[in-house]
């Protein structure tokens, strides 16, 4: 009895380990716009795949990224895809012009998983046909260097031919910029601006922010124009703002959506995807 | 007393906060969204038939029966209002799902016809369509799931505490589910034969859709 027990006991914990073992394969982190588990491609070709897709988003915009993992099993390609976009986040907010390619190399099956804003341009029948008619073939001869960046090529040249917003460059946007940073300005402005009126008095103290602000401001954004505006605002804000020291200004995260890659890391911008796309085997 | 007044308003506006009321709001409002992206999805699978028929008849006209499956199926697909109420009447949405079920089923066996059409398989305009019905039904798995999951968020809200009160004094109810009509089916590992070559093939694509 005891034996049949411990038996028991043993198989459950067996499977238990079995569920374990079919797992998920996990989404990586997004530590690139290239990123190759199965160790296909060499160090230049990923710098140069990662240099044309970086190109790409400078000047138009878009997100765009490779994953080549050795195999999606248990789930499917268009399964795994999905996991990965929703949690790369790739493309712009609110334009949602993000795509990733995903390859599973044992499983022979890749995928083009587009985010909405793209749907138009790179559509279910034109992946399709990247995939099918320019990436299958050479994957089949084994030429995957040739395959990502022909397959990457050409959906460059697909999108190009949408008409998106302007990437946003860093001198066009003074106003944006403030209000990226305006957050950090008004809780300043309220623990800074409350702290000098008490010790100051009330105009000297308003007087004193106003200047601090207006600094800070010409620091973040570099024009005086707007620099001025934000003191000007700091200032009547202490001078008539009452005792609201207390409220600070909620959580506020993942900047305005700009797809920021600051400090040679790659982060998504937000975009939203619905499973568009294609899938093919090779 | 008009001060009171308001005192009581801000209390009882709070106290609903509290309560549940506005997270109630914003899960069924999620909720219906989810569902209108897969009644969206929905409509666009429907939109593809009549050229997808048109095509494979251009090539295969012998498959009558095939082709009537999807044109009965998409018919009566079309025929049933998918309005957001239909979330609220178990019955309704019962019936839905198993219109588009059938639309699934019948599309599979469209598909699976058409591999015996060398010229058809071949042809831009089908593989177009084909792909484009592929990424639809995709998508309509995606809504599928995150519509599964709005509810679930729903229902939870409903029926824990203290929202399971207010849920109950305003009325809301736990919403149904998408549900498999072959969950007995599918939960049966498959079998693999390799004896003979298999008769027919169209039977598992029945199987095989949802």
């Amino acid at each position: 009895m005891a034996m049949s027990m411990a038996r028991a006991s043993w198989l459950a914990f067996m499977l238990c380990w079995c569920f374990i073992a079919v797992a998920q394969v996990p989404v990586p982190p997004l530590t690139g716009r290239v990123i190759d588990q199965t160790a296909t491609l060499t160090a230049e070709q990923k710098t140069a795949l990662e240099q044309t897709l970086q190109a790409f988003e400078a000047r138009k915009g878009s997100q765009l990224a490779v994953l080549m993992v050795p195999t999606t099993a248990p789930e499917t390609i268009e399964q795994y895809a999905l996991r990965v976009a929703e949690q790369w986040k790739l493309g712009r907010k609110k334009i949602d012009d993000g795509a990733v390619l995903v390859v599973a190399k044992a499983d022979r099956a890749l995928r083009i998983e587009v985010g909405y804003g793209l749907e138009g341009a790179l559509n279910d029948a034109t992946s399709k046909r990247i995939i099918s008619e320019i990436i299958a073939p050479r994957f089949k001869q084994g030429d995957f260097y040739g395959g990502l960046t022909t397959g990457v090529d050409q959906i460059i040249r697909v999108i190009d031919g949408e008409p998106l917003p302007e990437p946003d460059g860093k001198p066009a946007g003074g106003m944006a910029d403030l209000q990226q940073y305006a957050p950090v300005l008004f809780v300043l402005v309220l623990g800074i601006g409350g702290v000098l009126r008490t010790v100051l008095g009330r105009f000297p103290g308003a007087l004193a922010t106003g200047g601090a602000v207006a600094v800070i401001a010409w620091l973040l954004v570099g024009a005086i124009s707007i620099a001025v505006i934000a003191g000007v605002i700091a200032l009547l804000f202490t001078l008539l703002g009452g005792g609201m020291g207390g409220l600070g200004a909620g959580g506020y995260r993942d900047g305005l959506g700009r797809g920021g890659f600051g400090g040679g890391g790659f982060s998504g911008g937000g975009g939203r995807f619905g499973g568009g796309g294609a899938s093919g085997r090779w | 007393m008009r001060k009171l007044w308001a005192a009581l308003t801000v209390l009882v506006a709070l106290s609903l906060a509290g309560c549940g009321y506005n997270t109630l709001q914003s899960n069924e409002e999620q909720m219906k969204s989810s569902w209108s992206e897969i009644v969206n999805q929905y409509q666009r699978r429907a939109d593809l038939i009549p050229n997808l028929v048109n095509t494979v008849k251009g090539f295969a006209a012998q498959e009558k029966e095939v082709l009537l499956g999807v044109t009965n199926a998409r018919a009566k697909v079309g025929s049933i209002q998918a309005t957001p109420e239909l979330i609220n009447n178990p019955e309704a949405f019962a019936t839905f799902q198993a219109a588009q079920g059938e639309l699934s089923g019948a599309l599979s066996r469209l598909l699976v016809v058409s591999e015996n059409y060398p010229q058809l398989k071949s042809d831009a305009n089908f593989r177009d369509l084909q792909a484009q019905l592929e990424g639809t039904e995709n998508r309509i798995a995606v809504a599928r799931n995150r519509y599964i999951q709005s509810v679930q968020e729903y229902n939870v809200t409903v029926r824990s505490f203290p929202s399971n009160l207010t849920a109950m004094v305003f009325g809301y109810k736990v919403k149904p589910n998408f549900t498999v009509e072959n969950e007995k089916e599918i939960s049966k590992p498959p079998q693999v034969d390799f004896g003979p070559a298999p008769a027919k093939p169209q039977g598992e694509a029945q199987g095989a859709a949802r």
